[in-house]
């Protein structure tokens, strides 16, 4: 960019004044830099589950910050305290600043109540990745629901939130679609609410 | 496809597919956070970080080459320049100076003015000896050793520290010649 100065120094980093969120960097960087998380923790686990689990947390240490930066610079210090009023920031707001783009969509589960699943035709971190017939249904998108937890967790939403291969027709590539299944008492304080 | 001369860093930038770099910025934290929690050690996280980088620079070199359009530099001061003013800037978008050279011309350092791995980090007390940045240095050593220089790369001064800015020292240890015929496969 431009005409960038110096960074300035600061005695604390909560005085540097917040940027805008409009820098980049080449998706190349961020998609070494993915995989090396990704080739880092399965040397740490056994089985694909404890993997998925790790990239999980990873993504949720994501999605705490980013709720309470976002909640700063987008919303005046202000968050979402209804269910669909969350699920779309998640979906909106926070896709197109963390992926350039608003997911693919938002749906409501068929069969179960507090389900909710937002799709994504080529999810930003599977773009370069090709998952070996022995990792089974392993999905890199566990990072990215570890960002979704993350944020609705932070938010008083907590929900279970997993990552799954889901195959389209016509399609060579399968899309992923990140289910979300909310505690209970998330149902019943919006039942409460009306 | 015309081939014309070396691209400049910012013109390749500009055509490459890019991210928020919060999202990268973050992702990293995390994969540092990661390796405190595992590793304990500070030292040991330093390591695992460079080894990150050594692994992500021997892989990127072959991108940049394929997209700088850069040919073999005459001497350790070009290359120098080119991580400088093409390399860091078409990954990372950030701009860097190259000063300090040793008198041999094989040694300097490489300054940058802007640096994304490090918006919103502290270290707290338990981390002063914490490296942050290591993953940088490593990419930069992973990169050059394919191209036939190995290198020391090591961190001079770190905002993250307390210095005033980001200086990284890369000294040029050999150049390997390179074996011909190549031995792609035996």
């Amino acid at each position: 960019m431009i005409g960038v100065g110096k960074i300035k120094q600061y005695s604390n980093v909560l005085e540097r004044p917040l940027s805008k969120g409009k820098q980049e960097v080449s998706l190349s960087a961020f998609a070494f830099l993915f995989s090396e998380l990704v080739q880092y923790n399965q040397t740490q686990v056994d089985n694909i589950a404890e993997l998925e689990r790790r990239l999980e947390d990873a993504g949720y240490a994501v999605g705490a910050r980013v709720l309470e930066l976002f909640c700063h610079r987008e919303k005046g210090n202000r968050r979402e305290t209804r269910l669909l009023g969350i699920l779309s920031f998640v979906h909106s707001t926070i896709w197109k600043v963390l992926f350039g783009k608003v997911a693919d969509s938002l749906e409501k589960g068929t069969e179960h109540e507090d389900e909710y699943m937002i799709s994504e035709k080529e999810l930003l971190v599977n773009r370069f990745i090709s998952i070996p017939k022995d990792m089974g249904a392993f999905n890199c998108g566990a990072f990215v629901a570890g960002i979704v937890r993350g944020v609705l967790d932070n938010a008083g939403f907590p929900a279970v939130v997993t990552a799954h291969f889901v195959p389209v027709e016509g399609q060579q590539r399968p899309r992923t679609t990140i289910l979300i299944k909310f505690a209970e008492e998330v149902l019943a304080r919006e039942a409460r609410l009306g | 496809m015309p081939t014309a001369g070396p691209r400049s860093g910012d013109a390749i930038f500009a055509s490459v597919e890019r991210v928020n770099a919060e999202l990268f910025t973050l992702t990293y934290g995390a994969t540092v956070r990661q390796l405190l929690t595992d590793l304990e050690e500070v030292e040991e996280v330093n390591k695992q970080l460079d080894q990150m980088g050594y692994n992500i620079g021997i892989r990127l070199i072959d991108e940049f080459l394929a997209k700088s359009n850069i040919s073999r530099c005459v001497d350790f001061k070009e290359t120098a320049d080119v991580i400088a003013k093409v390399g860091l800037k078409m990954f990372l978008g950030v701009n860097a100076t190259v000063t300090n050279w040793d008198a041999e011309g094989t040694c300097c350092s490489i300054v940058l003015e802007d640096n994304p791995l490090v918006d919103f980090v502290e270290l707290p007390d338990t981390c002063q000896g914490l490296h942050y940045c290591n993953i940088l240095s490593g990419v930069i050593r992973g990169a050059l050793e394919m191209v036939s220089m190995k290198t020391e790369v090591t961190w001079l001064r770190d905002m993250l520290r307390g210095d005033d800015s980001f200086e990284l020292q890369v000294k040029l240890l050999k150049q390997v010649p390179e074996e011909y015929p190549y031995k792609d496969d035996e």
